[in-house]
């Protein structure tokens, strides 16, 4: 499905964000990027749908090389890719159905996504979407009434409905409570295995990635390092990604994680503070 | 710690250091610039006869001002003040519509570098040149009359609302304007969806500001010729028809806190 070789990203800065980074993801699996802050997460899955223009290598979606496209061929292309942020990235001032259908404008013209014409095909895809991710009953809230975790629902809705063969997913629970972080990852894997999509999420929490993804890339200083099971991440290995440290202590705070989401409160209330601020 | 303990005995001076560390240059500058003063004072020349006559004439001026005239040019001033609100309204109108295209193009986030220097030039011209200024030229280019004030409006208008308009294009969140392009919108879908949601408000409020703004200088425009309320009060106050003039002021004095008011009280909402 994604095939990625020898990618390589210079800023203009003369930061090297990657450094020759080799990946395939195939067909409806979901793969799981973790790796320091700066080591190029970030700017390698912006790379695929050339948000960020690589310096050298080739991609290839499907029979596509995505690098070797025009602006207009792109814009085709990206369509295919959907794309879930950390904050969300929503438009605050317009309603859950418009942002939620913002995820056709590649496929519309101008004037019917000036008039918010959307076809009916399309308008009753959104409404589906919306069921299916829990957020019915607020068709017509503005985004910037939302909690954390319901933005980010509006977020996936988004991408889905672009109907895409992959989804680069950019630290989604970054900005979430624990219990919220396992409902969106449960909530992005299940989708993946229902539609057989491709995706590729960057995510910091380790053990919340070991809990939902079968296979785990780890990068570092953008070249990868591991990739495998999240079995096969043992302390040496954890150290190779990140550098040295107690892994085996982060393991108990791990456990104090999991006992946080037993605590009976529930909390979108952080939720809505983390994203208020 | 030994050390601090055992030195309060001997207490240190501190002062603020000078801002010019050299006493000579410091005093010399500043006894340079109070000779300057002195001069440039003595240099503006003062004739106490001159000044006598347009204290007398002021007087007069006073006394006349405070009897206001509305009734026996009232004709003429409602055909200023209608003639001022309608370029008011036309200039405003036409030079947000320029403005808008203009300020996109000279957000630096949003387009390319030579886009972006033909734009910001266009609202450094416009801004450059004070209203009479852009007033006199367009009146030699198109005779007296509301014409030459309409267009003068409208091109500060544009000056205006498209700078500040970039700046706030300039301030958007980017996340949204990445997650847009990330769909395969291309460049005016990104616009609609990605920035004119965050900016809308903002650009009602910025209209309804220069609105007002218009209204009072198409008053200023009028004195050079270029129609309106300002217009009438030229003609009046070289007919020394000061309590006519005084009508006059005292109009464009409501007219411009009304809009002001009304004005204030929309931008508040829209908060």
């Amino acid at each position: 499905m994604l095939r990625i070789e020898k990618l390589v990203k210079q800023y203009p800065t003369g930061d090297r964000a990657l450094r020759g980074v080799d990946l395939m993801v195939p067909e409806g699996e979901v793969v799981a990027l973790i790796g320091p802050s700066g080591a190029g997460k970030s700017t390698l899955i912006r790379c695929v749908n050339r948000l960020v223009e690589p310096t050298s290598g080739k991609i290839w979606l499907r029979d596509t090389e995505i690098t070797a496209l025009s602006a207009r061929r792109l814009r085709q292309v990206r369509r295919r890719i959907g794309m879930i942020f950390q904050e969300y990235a929503l438009v605050e001032r317009l309603t859950v159905m418009e942002n939620v259908l913002s995820g056709r404008l590649g496929y519309v013209n101008f004037w019917q996504s000036w008039f918010r014409r959307f076809p009916q095909h399309d308008v009753d895809q959104a409404f589906a979407l919306l069921e299916r991710v829990g957020l019915s009953d607020f068709v017509d809230k503005r985004a910037d009434e939302l909690s954390g975790g319901q933005r980010q629902r509006v977020g996936i809705a988004r991408a889905l409905i672009q109907s895409p063969d992959m989804l680069l997913v950019d630290e989604p629970t970054a900005s979430l409570d624990p219990k919220t972080s396992r409902q969106i990852m449960r909530l992005i894997t299940e989708l993946a295995r229902e539609r057989g999509l491709a995706v590729i999420i960057n995510i910091h929490d380790v053990p919340l990635a070991q809990l939902f993804v079968k296979r785990i890339v780890g990068l570092r200083a953008g070249e990868i390092v591991y990739d495998g099971p999240p079995e096969g991440l043992t302390p040496e290995r954890l150290t190779d990604i990140y550098g040295e440290e107690d892994w085996g202590a982060g393991q108990a705070v791990a456990g104090a994680d999991s006992a946080q989401e037993m605590d009976p409160e529930p909390s979108p209330i952080f939720a809505a503070s983390t994203s208020n601020a | 710690m030994a050390e601090l303990t055992a030195s309060p005995v001997t207490s240190r001076r501190w002062r603020k250091p000078p801002l010019i560390r050299n006493p000579w240059l410091r005093w010399g500058l500043l006894i340079g610039a109070l000779i300057y003063l002195a001069v440039a004072i003595s240099s503006v020349p003062v004739d106490d006869a001159r000044i006598a006559r347009g204290l007398e004439r002021g007087g007069r001026m006073i006394s006349s001002f405070l009897r206001p005239d509305f009734a026996s040019r009232w004709y003429d001033i409602q055909i200023g003040v209608l003639e001022s609100l309608t370029m008011t309204v036309v200039s405003t109108v036409a030079g947000v519509l320029l403005s808008v295209p203009v300020g996109l193009g000279a957000a630096r986030n949003l387009v390319s570098a030579p886009i972006y220097l033909a734009c910001r030039s266009i609202i450094t011209i416009s801004r450059t040149f004070q209203e009479v200024v852009i007033a006199i030229v367009f009146v030699v280019m198109f005779g007296f009359g509301p014409l030459a004030g309409v267009c003068t409006l409208a091109f500060a208008t544009i000056g205006f609302m498209a700078k500040l308009l970039a700046e706030d294009i300039e301030e958007i969140d980017p996340a949204p304007l990445e997650a847009i392009r990330a769909t395969g919108a291309g460049w005016l879908k990104t616009v609609t969806y990605a920035v004119m949601p965050q900016v809308s408000a903002r650009l009602v409020g910025l209209s309804v500001y220069r609105f007002d703004i218009n209204l009072r200088e198409s008053a200023i425009v009028g004195i050079v010729g270029a129609g309106g309320i300002g217009s009438t009060l030229q003609t009046t106050f070289n007919r020394y028809d000061y309590d006519v003039a005084a009508a006059i002021l005292l109009i464009i004095i409501v007219l411009v806190m009304t809009t002001e008011l009304v004005s204030g009280h929309i931008r508040r909402r829209l908060q």
